[in-house]
């Protein structure tokens, strides 16, 4: 910093320069019109959200017209038989399917990353990535004549289980990419230290490396769990009888009531137990850091 | 509120379990076209626990139940899907002529082409497609396809048609007073009278607005004047929008039912003809009307009706009207429809 | 013990070890690749095979061999005068949904790329909190915020209302149903997907590079262009290729918000197995589809690596 005010020549542009280096890296920073941008881009994307949040505590049905504060709607939700079922379908699909494809994610993270290549890693990724690349109509075709096959040739239908495994399909990469991620980051001496200190792998593994990775892992199973409660596509073409979801009750709504503040409701809880989950990670990931 | 959060506990409870019913019923129905308080009644009276699953059309439904071992014990198909089902053996023979109830349905219902005699299948509710109009936005005769094939300036772009392959070009084929299918499989599709219909369809498609099945919402967001729909829908509309008048254009106009039938490898055998049987019954028939505002095919049952459903003129054609059951079409043809729905929407 | 034989023992011992590490690797990866491998590839092994047989009378599929569904993608019958000519129709419906998804992509690039940077260059403290707001959005249900545009954006929504309010315009604009409904569609499912990987690019970006620029007297735009956005290149592309392919897969967004008056692949693909009841020409085009998106994948790999040998060789 000494040489900065030394060296510098005091010329015309170097006095006009901001001194203080903090104010000086903030102006070097600064991008004329990029934070309008970004606000700009934030209230679109939550003019809906608030309109839908408002409104589901609106007395009035209109969802244009703003009445009174109430919370009937929610009252209604909560007595209503059809949505509980949605909800718990929903809610034990994507558990199981989260905690399946967390382990596993976890597993292929370990498997291939931070290491010299070894034989079959490239198709490994790829495996891994594939459900991200198929377009969601496509597996959702393709997964339902592989079920409707197994059904009809080998009699086998695992009933709600078939769901669980299609979601647990396309959250796997999902959850790896933040764990990945993580892993990448993550510092080798401490692992190292272990090793060094007489730990075995697994000892290291356990008290080591899982500590640390759990921000990553947290984040993982938190993105594997929202996509899976929030999937309509694939879980449309495979639920079988009783198995309606959250997503697909709210579509059945949708098209015989249009939007009401019954489904604004449903969807403001869907948001809170998102926002939970996420903050619950987030959370976790502070701690560790 | 803490009664709330036990009753929330006790229906999760009861979800997972049917412990204390006696057997189960799986029902693929369409979406909005079952009276909860029928299928409480019906749980009542059998001790049995209901599943009621929905679907948006005909073919989604074919596509899932196709293979079998899905699960679903009854479905609920239109006419024309009903004989694709049987002629691929999808349904099982439950003799609903031999039931209880059967001596209700009327006898225009019974010797149906989908089934004649009522083997398979018992009748659901029963409707005619055409199209709602707000005549508050046009006031000028609104029996006629010609709204659809040759706007009026007033609802030019303010029209929501079925993306529905075979009700449109069947609307173009009556339009231009040409022959629809006559349900022989192989039958050839006539390319001249095709042409004509697939070139009214380009013509016509800059005035409409939108495709989609969802006529109420349409209609009652005022996105569109005009929308078009099915009668009983078009009385749910008319009551948010007292001058919505249900069209019966002199072109022609479809009926058609939907049936209750039981798939050949359903787990609840005996339950599904328990339902059928329970849904020929009058008061039941009369239950089902009053949800989803359609005909029933069962005599006697207009007497449970409501009087102003019983009255209405979407369930009551004219005289001198006649709405015609239409047959599938033979696989050359859906092809060549195909191919021209594919142009019109490309 | 001589020096060969022990040189030859430190060999065997390395290749046991090597082949151990290799073995641990396999496993660790085994329960993705077998779950994945099951549920994923198999489903998409019988979507390949339904491709090359004739399709059922009513739905279905019948097991003979044909190619008809690839040919009939080009090619055809035409219907009214019988010769066997060019069919453009499907590939105009594809050419639509990959403009449609360029277009979703180049805006989302132009909006994502200042909101990135705006976040990348907050307090360190407050950057988390950015993050979660950007991405708050995208857990609300797809139907539901898809309905709740339409109803700001239709003749009677709360654009129009407010427009005509303030007195800007006397009769609505016809915002819904339209491109522009479905990009803004498809932006607000996407944009988080842009953001991201733009953040985490521009986050570790060394501002001294900028600062360098800003001495050798260049303009703040000038050190946009040539400074900041060849650096953030990787987010960029991975940025693109994330919203790209899933905006080309997408077909509930542009069928609610575009009317239904035409169709999108997805929307095709759906009816192939729907109403038209021809389920190896469905097939056919969902391989097509993901044909073009490999396509795409291995353009990014490409430069990817290339870029690699070029900043590291």
């Amino acid at each position: 910093m000494a040489e900065q005010t030394i060296t510098r020549p005091l010329t015309v542009d170097t006095v006009k320069r901001p001194r203080d280096p903090a104010r000086q890296a903030l102006d070097l920073k600064r991008q004329p019109g990029f934070g309008t941008v970004a606000m700009l881009c934030l209230a679109m994307l939550y003019a809906p959200i608030v309109i839908l949040v408002v409104f589901s505590f609106n007395t009035s049905p209109s969802v244009t017209r703003w009445e009174n504060f109430s919370l009937q709607w929610f009252f209604k939700v909560a007595a209503n038989r059809d949505i509980h079922d949605a909800a718990f379908n929903s809610l034990q699909i994507s558990i199981v399917a989260t905690v399946v494809s967390t382990i596993i994610a976890t597993a292929a993270a370990l498997a291939t990353t931070r290491t010299r290549p070894w034989p079959g890693q490239t198709a490994a990724y790829m495996v891994i990535n594939l459900p991200l690349i198929v377009p969601e109509i496509i597996t959702a075709v393709a997964t339902l004549s592989f079920f409707a096959l197994l059904a009809s040739t080998a009699k086998i239908n695992l009933g709600i289980g078939n769901l669980i495994l299609a979601h647990s399909v396309f959250c796997i990469p999902f959850a790896y990419m933040p764990i990945r991620a993580r892993l990448e980051d993550m510092d080798l001496t401490l692992e190292q230290a272990a090793a060094d200190l007489y730990a075995t792998p697994w000892q290291t593994f356990r008290r080591v490396t899982l500590p640390l990775l759990t921000p990553g892992v947290s984040s993982g199973a938190a993105l594997a769990f929202i996509v899976s409660i929030d999937d309509f596509t694939i879980t449309q073409m495979v639920a079988g009888p009783g198995q309606t979801t959250l997503p697909l009750y709210i579509w059945g709504q949708l098209h015989k009531t249009g939007v009401t503040p019954e489904v604004n409701a449903i969807s403001t809880i869907l948001l809170v137990v998102s926002i939970l989950f996420v903050t619950l990670s987030f959370l976790i990931g502070r701690k560790r850091k | 509120m803490n009664i709330k959060l036990l009753g929330w506990a006790a229906a999760f409870w009861l979800a997972a379990g049917a412990a204390h019913a006696d057997g189960q019923l799986h029902i693929f129905n369409w979406g909005n076209y079952t009276n909860p308080k029928l299928i409480e009644k019906f749980e009542k009276a059998y001790n049995l626990k209901v599943t009621m699953d929905d679907y948006d059309s005909n073919e989604t439904m074919l596509a899932k139940v196709r293979s079998g071992s899905t699960g679903f014990d009854v479905v609920v198909p239109t006419d024309y899907t009903v004989k694709i089902m049987i002629e691929e053996g999808m349904l099982a023979k439950t003799e609903p002529n031999q039931m209880d109830n059967f001596k209700n349905v009327d006898p225009i219902w019974v010797d149906v082409y989908w089934d004649k005699g009522r083997h398979y299948t018992v009748p659901w509710q029963w409707g005619t497609t055409a199209f709602s109009v707000n005549t508050a936005k046009y006031s000028g005769d609104i029996n006629t396809l010609a709204l659809l094939f040759d706007t009026p300036k007033e609802l030019q772009g303010r029209i929501n048609i079925l993306p529905d392959m075979n009700e449109m070009i069947n609307a173009g084929l009556r339009y231009l007073n040409l022959p629809r299918c006559t349900g022989d499989p192989d039958e050839k599709p006539n390319m001249e009278n095709l042409k004509k219909v697939a070139d009214l369809l380009q013509k016509a498609k800059p005035n409409w607005r939108t495709f989609d099945y969802d006529d109420i919402g349409k209609m009652t967001s005022g996105d569109v004047d005009m929308s078009m729909g099915w009668n009983g829908s078009t009385f749910r509309i008319r009551q948010q929008i007292p001058t919505v008048k249900y069209a019966y254009p002199k072109e022609g106009m479809p009926r058609w039912m939907d049936n209750v039938a039981v798939l050949k490898d359903a787990p609840n055998m005996d339950n599904a003809k328990l339902f059928q049987n329970f849904v020929m019954d009058p008061e039941n028939a009369a239950l089902l009307s009053d949800f989803a505002k359609y005909g029933n095919g069962i005599t006697g049952a207009n007497k449970f009706l409501s009087p102003d459903l019983a009255s209405a003129p979407e369930l009551n054609w004219p005289a001198g009207v006649n709405p015609e059951l239409v047959p599938p079409c033979s696989k050359d043809v859906n092809d060549t429809y195909n191919k021209i729905w594919t142009s019109l929407l490309k | 013990m001589t020096a060969a034989s022990s040189v030859d023992r430190l060999a065997t011992v390395q290749s046991d070890l090597e082949r151990q590490r290799i073995r641990t690797r396999w496993s660790l990866v085994a329960p993705a690749m077998i779950v994945i491998g099951i549920f994923g590839i198999v489903p998409l092994l019988i979507i390949l095979v339904y491709s090359f047989l004739v399709a059922g009378g009513y739905g279905g599929v019948e097991w003979k061999f044909t190619t008809d569904a690839y040919v009939s993608f080009l090619f055809d019958r035409d219907i009214f005068d019988g010769t066997f000519k060019f069919v453009p129709d499907y590939l105009e419906i594809f050419w639509r949904s990959i403009w449609l998804a360029l277009l979703t992509t180049i805006v989302c690039l132009v909006l994502g790329f200042p909101t990135a940077y705006f976040m990348a260059t907050r307090p360190p403290s407050q950057r988390n909190y950015w993050v979660f707001l950007i991405t708050l959005p995208f857990w609300t249900n797809l139907l539901i915020r898809t309905y709740a545009i339409m109803l700001i954006i239709r003749d009677e929504g709360l654009v129009n209302d407010a427009m005509r309010g303030i007195g800007l315009i006397d009769k609505p604009v016809h915002l819904l149903y339209t491109n522009f409904a479905i990009i803004l569609g498809l932006l607000y499912s996407f944009l988080p997907f842009m953001v991201l990987p733009l953040y985490s690019s521009l986050e570790k970006l060394d501002f001294r590079l900028v600062e360098a620029g800003f001495d050798l007297y260049a303009t703040r735009r000038k050190v946009l262009w040539r400074i900041i956005i060849p650096l953030a290149k990787p987010g960029i592309i991975a940025g693109c290729l994330l919203v790209f392919i899933p905006a080309l897969g997408a077909y509930i967004t542009p069928l609610i918000l575009g009317g239904g008056s035409e169709l999108m692949i997805g929307n095709l693909i759906a009816l192939q197995f729907g109403t038209s009841r021809n389920w190896p020409f469905g097939s056919a085009q969902a391989l097509i589809l993901m044909a073009a998106v490999m396509l795409a994948l291995i353009v990014y790999v490409r430069s990817s690596t290339e870029r690699g040998r070029t900043a590291h060789g």
